[in-house]
């Protein structure tokens, strides 16, 4: 029963939500709406559970005295601190005078963007293996990606016209075929793998042997 | 009463009122007033009209026939899967490579990083990753080798957590499952790559599995992992972060074979069935599309026209 029950949820459930998308009448639209709302109720709940594993798999840590420990302590007083904080600002957390708007936007977001900005070097360094020509289709590569770099600087244009006009012909001709091409691809899989769980021919996901 | 709806040029033979103020069921006129004001020139009221809902959206009617054909071809291949029938597909090195990676970090001695994505549980992508942790988990308990699984999503967690754990029972190792293999660790798209990024320089898996919807974490995920020399396989519907893949990983599922992969590793006749529909679909929607581009370079956009959406 307990890998029967989910498969005929998602089974009605699915189906549902399939009819639902191509019928508007409210008889369907409101069930199929509510469904909706279920599914972020059902999401926002699982958070409890989420920081809950957090706090164990630190705890634990901390506690055992793993290596890196005090990393797992600055984790759990962000947290804490945090949440505090939110919680004493009540419905006006997300105002952007609140101290909880303040944490997130001088702390994580900082952090953040230090994160992100490491994918320059994280390009370079790809980038220069990437063009490292060992074969015929990385020469193609190498000579698709210089066009297109110098393509997009004006200094393309000032050696010659052409090379920009060159480099929008590889992005909209050769790029997008291959592109559309992977597209129409993912989106059969997107829909065979939705209607193999659907009809619970795929049942891997909830537990259990195999498929089938 | 009258209430003004919209105005049209003058020309204009026909006006459809789509607007989200009809109410069903209520009795609606209309009528045509000129401007500027010509009483002579306005016309007759017409209706009364009521509004009541559709059942079907015609706008999608032609996703509606796409679909409907799947589902005759799926059952048709599931139908001669029942019978007995048997297809082959091609192989495709990126899943012969997950086993070999597992088996490789079991003679290392170190764990396997499976690593779902920065989608929650209900996007298809994470769905399809969750297919293939119940095969990598089950292999993985078999060799008895160490997988860890950061989650950025509560609710993938929860299933992740519960997938991993059945995949031991299945195998009969249930006591080598430990609480913290699958952990939450932010729902943050940056603060997640950190903590990943910082696992994988800790705790230097042999193997990274990177399986499922990835945004702007995908390079700093995989050229971390490649910069510890671990076997790396990824996966992802995200075309824009394919190249990142290709440059940065040992093997890369592309698209279609991202989906493909669960049915070909569990080897399910009825699975196998369902990629071969799919194969039988994109054969058809290639002579579609063919047949659409020589009609509509023959200045018929018929095709073109239907299989628009709006």
């Amino acid at each position: 029963m307990k890998r029967e029950v989910p498969i005929i949820i998602t089974l009605v459930t699915g189906v549902f939500c399939l009819i639902g998308f191509f019928v508007p009448h409210p008889a369907v639209r409101t069930f199929y709406d509510s469904i909706q709302q279920w599914v972020i109720v059902i999401v926002g709940a699982t958070y409890v559970l989420g920081v809950a594993n957090v706090l164990r798999v630190n705890v634990q840590q901390v506690s055992q005295r793993t290596h890196d420990w005090p990393f797992k302590v600055v984790l759990l007083v962000g947290l804490f601190a945090t949440m505090i904080v939110g919680f004493a600002e009540g419905t006006h957390y997300l105002d952007d005078s609140s101290k909880f708007s303040w944490i997130y936007r001088t702390v994580y977001t900082s952090m953040a963007a230090t994160m992100f900005a490491l994918l320059a070097f994280f390009i370079a360094s790809a980038a220069f293996r990437a063009f490292r020509i060992r074969s015929f289709e990385a020469l193609l590569l190498a000579i698709a990606a210089f066009v297109l770099m110098i393509g997009r600087v004006p200094i393309g244009n000032a050696i010659h016209p052409a090379i920009p006009a060159a480099a929008d012909w590889l992005m909209e001709i050769p790029q997008n075929a291959a592109k559309r091409g992977i597209l129409i691809g993912a989106a059969l899989g997107v829909m065979a793998t939705g209607i193999r769980i659907i009809l619970g021919i795929e049942k891997t996901y909830g537990g259990g042997e195999g498929g089938g | 009463m009258f209430a003004p709806v919209a105005t049209v040029e003058g020309g204009v033979q026909r006006y459809v009122d789509e607007g989200g103020r009809l109410q069903n069921g209520t009795v609606y006129e209309y009528q045509l007033v000129a401007q500027p004001a010509e009483p002579a020139l306005d016309s007759d009221v017409s209706g009364p009209v009521i509004p009541s809902p559709d059942w079907i959206d015609a706008t999608k009617i032609n996703v509606f026939v796409v679909t409907a054909v799947f589902f005759v071809v799926l059952f048709f291949h599931i139908n001669e899967a029942h019978r007995g029938k048997r297809w082959t597909f091609r192989k495709i090195p990126g899943l012969a490579a997950i086993e070999e990676a597992i088996g490789r970090a079991t003679e290392m001695g170190k764990g396997i990083l499976y690593i779902p994505g920065v989608q929650d549980i209900d996007d298809i992508q994470t769905i399809a990753s969750m297919i293939l942790l119940a095969n990598v988990a089950r292999t993985a308990a078999k060799y008895e080798t160490r997988l860890s699984v950061p989650t950025n999503s509560p609710a993938v967690f929860t299933v992740a957590e519960e997938v991993v754990k059945s995949a031991y029972q299945d195998v009969g190792r249930a006591d080598a499952y430990q609480s913290d293999q699958v952990r939450y660790v932010t729902s943050e798209q940056f603060a997640y790559v950190a903590a990943v990024n910082g696992m994988m320089l800790r705790e230097r898996p042999a193997a990274n599995l990177l399986l499922g919807a990835f945004f702007a974490e995908s390079l700093l995920l995989a050229e971390t992992g490649h910069s510890i020399g671990a076997i790396q396989i990824a996966g992802t519907a995200n075309v824009h972060q394919m190249p990142f893949f290709v440059v940065a990983c040992d093997y890369t599922l592309i698209g279609e074979e991202y989906y493909a992969a669960s049915a070909l590793l569990s080897n399910d006749p009825l699975l196998l069935g369902s990629l071969k529909a799919a194969d039988t679909v994109k054969i058809l929607l290639i002579t579609v599309l063919v047949v659409g581009c020589i009609l509509i370079t023959a200045g018929h956009p018929v095709l073109y026209e239907w299989f628009s959406t709006q």
